[in-house]
C-alpha cells in the first residue's frame, strides 16, 4: 500500500482537524431541515403540540425534549406541528421551545420557555406554549454561559465521584473496569429499593445505599478480582472479563427493576432561581456539596492516611510498593471499597440529574467517565477528577452550540482530540522505553 | 577464535588526548549539545561525543547515568529536549526508529524484547531487511516472496547455528531461557546487515559459559566490519574486548579513552565508587547479576 | 412445550444473514485483536459505517447498490484512517477507550435530528435495497428453496449466497495475508511493537493497514446486515461490539476458521435460549415472567463471556500457545 508509507502524519493531522471542524460546521447548517416534523419511533410514546401565532402555524420552530439521558428535537412543520418520540413513559421530560427560532417579536407569553411534561395518563401528551406578542425575555448569551457553567460543574463534579474511583481501580490494579458503570448503577438501585420500596427517609437510605456500594466492591474483589489476579490473567483478559461481568450484572438489574424508569422521592424538587438566570433545585444543591465534601474528604484520605499513601505507592511501582512491606492485596481491597462506594453515590446522584432510575442509567454514562480518566491520564486521580469537571462544562456548555442530541458528542471529540496532542493525558506521565 | 587470550585492540582511534569530547579518526556517530530531562531530573547531556568506525566502544557508567536513554535518543525511540546528532554523516534528529534501523543502525534493549508467541525461526526472519512479502500487496502472491523467504531462512539458520540456537527453531520464543533470548535478540538483529549494532547489556543474565561465546560474537561482529556499541557493567569483560570505553555518569560523559587507561582516571572512579578511592574498578564492580526479567 | 419448533428455529440460525455479518465483523476483530494486538472496541462502528455508507450512497446520492457497497467500504476506510491516525501511537488501552468512543460518536451522529433527511434519524434508512436494485440482481427466481430449518424465500436466499461469497472471499484474504511475511509482521507487532521497530518497520503503517483491513471485513459485516434488514441506529450499540467481541473468543482470536464458527455457536446458542427461556416460562418450569425470561440470555451471554476469557482464553478451537493474552 503505497498511499500509507507515504502518509505524512502532519498532513494528516490536519485534515483531520478540518475534517472536524467541518463537522461541526456541519451539524450547524442540517439543524434547520425543510419538512422535518417528528423524531423518534412514531408509534411509541411521545410527546407533541402544534405552534401557533393568532391562529397562523408558525413553520421552523425548534423544539427539544429531554429527560432522563434521552434528548431529542426537532422543527415545527408547515402546519406548525411537531412530535417527538421517547424512550419512555416514565420520567419526566423537559419540553423546551426555542424562542430565538419564533418570528420576530413573539415570545412565550405564559411561563418559562422550558416546561415540564409527564406522560403518565398515557402514551402521548399534548404540550402547547402560549406565545404571542411581546418583548422577549432575552436570556443573554453570557448568561446562558454561566447557568450552563453551573449546571457542568455540578454534572462534572458527579462525574468526578465516579473517575476518580475507576482511576484508583486503574493505577493499582491496571484494570480498565468497564463493570464500573453498574457501580454506579448499583448504587442508584439500592437507594431506589431502600428508599422507595422499604419507604425509608432519604438521608437513611442514600447513606445506606452508598455503605451498601461499599459492599459491593468488597464482594467484587474478594469473589472475583482477587481470585483472577491471583490466577495471573493479562490485563487485557481482565477487562474482557469486566466487560462480561458489565453486561451480566447490567441485565441483572433489569431483570428486577425491568426495562422502564423509576424515580426517587425528591426527583421533582422545584428549581430556586439563584442569579442571572441560574436556576437549582435544593437537591442540586445538595448534590454539589455532597460531592465536594466527599471529594475533599477522599482527597484527604489518599494524601495523608497511610492506606491512602500505600495506595499512591502502589499506584508509582508495585513491586516496590510490594517489597518494601505494604500488603497490596490489603490496600486493593480498600480500593475497591471505596472506589464502588464513590461510584454508588455518584450513582445516586446522576439518578437525580437525569432524572430517574433506569437498568443501564451507568452504561450511558460510562464512557464519558472513560473520557475523564483518559484527559486526566490514565491512573492519576486527582487527573480524573479534573478530567471529569472539563467533560461535564463540556457536555453541559456545548449544547449552546450544538444540537441537544450531540452534546455527548463534544466530550468525545475532545478526548480524541486531546489523545492527539498530549497522548498521556493532561496530568499523566510518558513510559519508559526500553 | 579463542577468548582465552586478549584479542586484538584497533588503535588510532582517536585525535589528540582522549578526553571527554574528543575527536575520532573517523567517527560513525556525531553527538552535540544532546539533552534529555523528565521532570526535574536531567537524564542526559551530552556535550560532545564522536563513537569510532569499525571499534568496539563500551559505554558504561553507574545505574541510573543514563546510558539507555542515550540509546533511545540515538535510535530515535526517544527525541531529546535540543541536540542533533548524526550517523555516518547524516543527521538523524527526528528521523523515527524505523528509518534509523533502516539506516544499518540497530539496537537490542535491556529488558529483553523476544516476540514470545512467534517461533525462533520466525524471529529471525522478521528482521530480515527489503522484504518483498512485506508489503501488502506482494504478500497476496506467494510466487513473488516464496524465493526470498527461502534464502532468508538459509540466513537465518546460518545465524542460529553460530549461536546455537538452531535445534530450538521451531520453539515459541516465549519458551527460551533469558539468556537464549539475549541470543535471540542479538541474532535478530544481525539479520537486518547492520552497520552499527547497539547492545544494551547483552550479557545481563547470560550465564558465564555462554558470556564468553557472546563475547565472541561481539568480536566477530568487529572483524565482519560492522561497529559496536554496547552498554555493560562488567569491567572485566569491558576489559576484555573493548577497544574504547566512553564513561558517563548523571547524564554526563565523564571521561574517554582506551580501556587499559580510562578505568584508572579519578573522575571514573568517582564516578562509580563515590568515597572509596584508590581501589582497582574492575575489582569491585565485577559481576552484577541482574533478576531476569524476560519472562514476565 | 414445543421442542420441534424450538430446535427447528435454533437450528436456522446456523446460516442467517445476521451470523454472516457476526462472522464477517468477528474477522475483522480476529484481524484487529488476534493477530495485530489492537484493542478495537469500537467493532460496531465499522459496521454502523459500512451500512449507512452503503444507504446512504443509494438513497441520498441515487446510486446503484454495488457501487453503495464500494461507498460503504471506502467510508469505512477513512474512519480507519481518521481513528487510527491518533489512536495507533498511544498504549493499547488508551486503543480500546478512543474506538469504543468513537463508535459511539458515530452513532450519536446518525441518531441526531440535526441530519435526519441524509441519515432517518431514529427511524433508520430503508428501501435502498429497491432503490439501488439489490433485490432486483437476485439470479434466484422466486420460489421456495432448501429444507427443514433452512427454508429460504428467494429474497433471503440472495442475501444468504451473497454473504457467503462475501465471507468466502474475505476468510481466504486474511488467510493469504496472514501466512506471508507481511503477517509475520503484523503477529511480530502484537507481541511487542518496540522490538519490530527495531527492525526497521514501519509500525505505524503496518497496524493502519491492519486497522483497514479488519475495518473493511467490519464494514462489509454491517454491508450485509444492511441487504437484509433495515438500517437502525439502535443496532449498531457497544453491546453489539461486546457480542462480536464473545463470538470471536469463542472461536479462538487468533485462527483463521474460529471468527465464524464462534459467530455460528453464538448465535445458535443465542437462538436457542431465545426460543427456549419464554417457553420454559410460559410452561411454568422456571417461575419468571416472559420478559424475564429475555433478559436471561443475555445475564447468560455476559457470564459466558467472563468463563471463556477466564477458563478458555485461546477459545474453543484456539491453540493454547497462540493466543495467552501475553500482555
Ligand atoms: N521515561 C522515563 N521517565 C522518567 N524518568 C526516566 C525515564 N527514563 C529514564 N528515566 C530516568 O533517567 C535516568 C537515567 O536512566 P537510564 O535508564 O538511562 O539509566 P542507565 O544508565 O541505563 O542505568 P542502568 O545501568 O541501571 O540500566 C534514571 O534516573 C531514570 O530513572
Ligand atoms: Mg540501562
Amino acid at each position: 500500500m503505497l498511499f500509507l508509507s507515504a502518509l505524512n502524519p502532519k498532513r494528516l493531522l490536519q485534515a483531520l482537524i478540518v475534517l472536524v471542524i467541518a463537522l461541526i460546521v456541519g451539524a450547524g447548517l442540517f439543524t434547520t431541515p425543510a419538512n422535518a416534523d417528528s423524531v423518534g419511533d412514531i408509534n411509541g410514546p411521545g410527546v407533541s403540540g402544534n405552534v401557533r401565532v393568532d391562529g397562523e402555524p408558525v413553520a421552523g420552530v425548534r423544539m427539544i425534549v429531554e429527560g432522563g439521558g434521552y434528548s431529542a428535537e426537532t422543527v415545527t412543520d408547515a402546519n406548525g406541528q411537531w412530535f417527538i418520540g421517547v424512550p419512555s413513559k416514565d420520567p419526566t421530560y423537559n419540553v423546551t421551545i426555542d424562542e430565538s427560532t419564533l418570528p420576530e417579536g413573539v415570545v412565550v407569553l405564559e411561563g418559562e420557555p422550558t416546561q415540564q411534561v409527564t406522560l403518565d395518563r398515557g402514551d402521548r401528551v399534548v404540550k402547547n406554549f402560549f406565545i404571542g406578542e411581546g418583548v422577549r425575555n432575552v436570556v443573554s448569551f453570557g448568561d446562558q454561559l454561566i447557568a450552563r457553567l453551573v449546571y457542568g460543574l455540578n454534572f462534572g463534579l458527579m462525574l468526578g465521584l465516579a473517575a476518580v474511583g475507576l482511576s484508583l481501580v486503574f493505577g493499582t490494579t491496571g484494570l480498565s473496569n468497564f463493570a464500573h458503570s453498574e457501580m454506579v448503577t448499583f448504587g442508584a438501585v439500592a437507594a431506589l429499593i431502600l428508599g422507595s420500596t422499604l419507604q425509608l427517609p432519604m438521608w437513611v437510605a442514600i447513606p445506606a445505599a452508598v455503605l451498601l456500594s461499599g459492599g459491593f466492591g468488597w464482594a467484587l474483589d474478594a469473589g472475583l478480582w482477587k481470585p483472577l489476579r491471583k490466577r495471573g490473567l493479562a490485563l487485557v483478559q481482565l477487562m474482557i472479563v469486566s466487560i462480561g461481568l458489565s453486561l451480566a450484572v447490567r441485565y441483572i438489574f433489569q431483570y428486577f427493576i425491568g426495562g422502564g424508569t423509576e424515580q426517587l422521592p425528591g426527583f421533582d424538587a422545584p428549581k430556586i432561581p439563584l442569579f442571572g438566570s441560574v436556576a437549582l433545585s435544593v437537591t442540586d444543591l445538595v448534590s454539589m456539596a455532597l460531592s465536594l465534601i466527599v471529594i475533599g474528604a477522599f482527597a484527604w484520605w489518599l494524601m495523608r492516611t497511610k492506606t491512602g499513601k500505600a495506595t499512591r505507592a502502589i499506584s508509582d511501582n508495585p513491586d516496590l510498593a510490594a517489597a518494601s512491606g505494604i500488603d497490596v492485596d490489603k490496600v486493593i481491597r480498600v480500593v475497591w471499597i471505596v472506589s464502588a462506594a464513590m461510584a454508588g453515590l455518584a450513582g445516586v446522584l446522576w439518578a437525580y440529574f437525569r432524572p430517574g432510575i433506569k437498568w443501564d442509567m451507568g452504561a450511558q454514562i460510562l464512557l464519558l467517565i472513560f473520557a475523564a480518566v483518559t484527559l486526566g491520564g490514565l491512573g492519576t486521580a486527582f487527573g480524573a477528577l479534573a478530567g471529569a469537571i472539563v467533560v461535564g462544562v463540556l457536555v453541559e456548555t456545548s449544547s449552546l452550540f450544538i444540537p441537544a442530541d450531540l452534546k455527548y458528542v463534544g466530550a468525545l471529540v475532545v478526548l480524541i482530540l486531546v489523545l492527539l496532542f498530549r497522548p498521556q493525558g493532561l496530568l499523566g506521565r510518558k513510559q519508559r522505553i526500553g | 577464535m579463542s577468548s582465552n587470550q586478549t584479542p586484538e585492540k584497533a588503535t588510532g582511534l582517536h585525535i589528540g588526548t582522549p578526553a571527554p569530547g574528543c575527536k575520532k579518526t573517523n567517527p560513525m556517530l556525531v553527538i552535540d549539545h544532546v539533552k534529555k530531562s523528565f521532570g526535574g531530573l536531567t537524564a542526559v547531556d551530552v556535550e560532545h561525543l564522536e563513537i569510532p568506525t569499525g571499534a568496539i566502544t563500551a559505554l558504561i557508567g553507574p545505574n541510573g547515568a543514563g546510558k539507555t536513554t542515550l540509546f533511545n535518543l540515538l535510535t530515535g525511540f526517544d527525541s531529546p529536549d535540543t541536540g542533533t546528532w548524526s550517523f555516518q554523516g547524516t543527521s538523524l534528529s527526528g528521523v523515527p526508529s524505523f528509518k534509523v534501523a533502516q539506516m544499518g543502525q540497530v539496537r537490542t534493549f535491556q529488558l529483553t524484547k523476544a516476540l514470545s508467541l512467534l517461533t525462533v525461526l520466525e524471529n529471525m526472519k522478521l528482521g530480515a531487511k527489503n522484504q518483498a512479502g512485506e508489503g501488502l500487496l506482494k504478500s497476496l502472491i506467494p510466487s513473488i516472496w516464496r524465493k526470498q523467504d527461502q534464502e532468508i531462512e538459509v540466513k537465518a539458520m546460518e545465524l542460529l547455528k553460530r549461536f546455537k540456537l538452531d535445534t530450538k527453531k521451531d520453539d515459541f520464543a516465549a519458551s527460551l531461557s533469558g539468556g537464549q533470548r539475549k541470543l535471540l535478540e542479538m541474532a535478530r538483529a544481525l539479520m537486518t546487515d547492520p552497520v552499527l549494532v547497539m547492545l544494551d547489556e547483552p550479557m545481563a543474565g547470560v550465564n558465564p559459559a555462554l558470556t564468553q561465546s557472546l563475547l565472541d560474537h561481539v568480536l566477530d561482529l568487529k572483524n565482519q566490519g560492522m561497529t559496536v556499541l554496547f552498554v555493560e557493567h562488567d569491567m572485566h569483560m569491558v576489559r576484555h574486548i573493548a577497544d574504547w570505553v566512553v564513561v558517563m555518569a548523571e547524564g554526563k560523559v565523564v571521561a574517554e579513552g582506551p580501556p587499559s587507561t580510562v578505568m584508572k582516571e579519578q573522575a571514573v572512579i568517582d564516578a562509580y565508587l563515590g568515597a572509596h578511592q584508590d581501589t582497582d574498578l574492575g575489582v569491585v564492580t565485577g559481576r552484577i547479576t541482574i533478576v531476569d526479567e524476560g519472562d514476565k | 412445550m414445543n421442542w420441534g419448533q424450538i430446535f427447528s428455529n435454533t437450528l436456522e440460525s446456523l446460516l442467517t444473514p445476521t451470523t454472516l455479518a457476526y462472522a464477517l465483523a468477528a474477522l475483522g476483530l480476529a484481524m484487529h485483536f488476534g493477530f495485530a494486538g489492537l484493542l478495537n472496541f469500537g467493532i460496531a462502528g465499522f459496521m454502523a459505517v459500512g451500512a449507512y455508507g452503503y444507504a446512504i450512497s443509494v438513497l441520498t446520492f441515487g446510486l446503484p447498490w454495488w457501487a453503495g457497497m464500494l461507498m460503504g467500504v471506502a467510508a469505512s476506510i477513512v474512519f480507519s484512517l481518521i481513528m487510527g491516525i491518533p489512536t495507533l501511537r498511544l498504549r493499547g488501552d488508551y486503543l480500546a477507550i478512543v474506538t469504543i468512543a468513537a463508535a459511539e460518536i458515530l452513532r450519536l451522529l446518525f441518531l441526531t435530528t440535526a441530519f435526519e433527511p441524509v441519515t432517518g434519524s431514529a427511524d433508520g434508512l430503508f428501501g435502498y435495497n429497491n432503490a439501488g436494485g439489490f433485490n432486483a440482481a437476485n439470479p434466484f427466481p422466486p420460489g421456495s428453496y432448501g429444507f427443514g430449518p433452512w427454508t429460504y424465500n428467494a429474497e433471503k436466499l440472495w442475501v444468504v449466497t451473497f454473504g457467503l461469497i462475501i465471507l468466502a472471499l474475505c476468510v481466504f484474504l486474511l488467510w493469504s495475508l496472514m501466512r506471508s511475511p507481511w503477517g509475520r509482521v503484523i503477529k511480530g507487532i502484537r507481541e511487542d511493537e518496540d522490538a519490530v521497530r527495531a527492525l526497521g518497520k514501519n509500525v505505524f503503517a503496518y497496524k493502519m493497514q491492519a486497522l483497514i483491513i479488519g475495518g473493511v471485513f467490519g464494514a462489509l459485516g454491517g454491508i450485509v446486515y444492511a441487504a437484509f434488514a433495515n438500517v437502525s441506529p439502535g443496532v449498531y450499540v457497544t453491546s453489539l461490539t461486546f457480542f462480536v467481541w464473545t463470538a470471536l473468543l469463542l472461536g479462538g482470536a487468533a485462527t483463521i476458521f474460529g471468527p465464524v464458527v464462534g459467530s455460528i455457536i453464538f448465535w445458535v446458542l443465542q437462538a436457542f435460549l431465545t426460543n427456549v427461556l419464554p417457553e420454559l416460562a410460559v410452561n411454568g418450569i422456571l417461575p419468571i415472567s416472559g420478559t424475564q425470561a429475555a433478559t436471561i440470555k443475555y445475564i447468560l451471554i455476559g457470564a459466558g463471556l467472563m468463563l471463556l476469557v477466564i477458563y478458555r482464553p485461546q477459545g474453543i478451537f484456539g491453540n493454547k500457545k497462540e493466543l495467552t493474552f501475553v500482555k
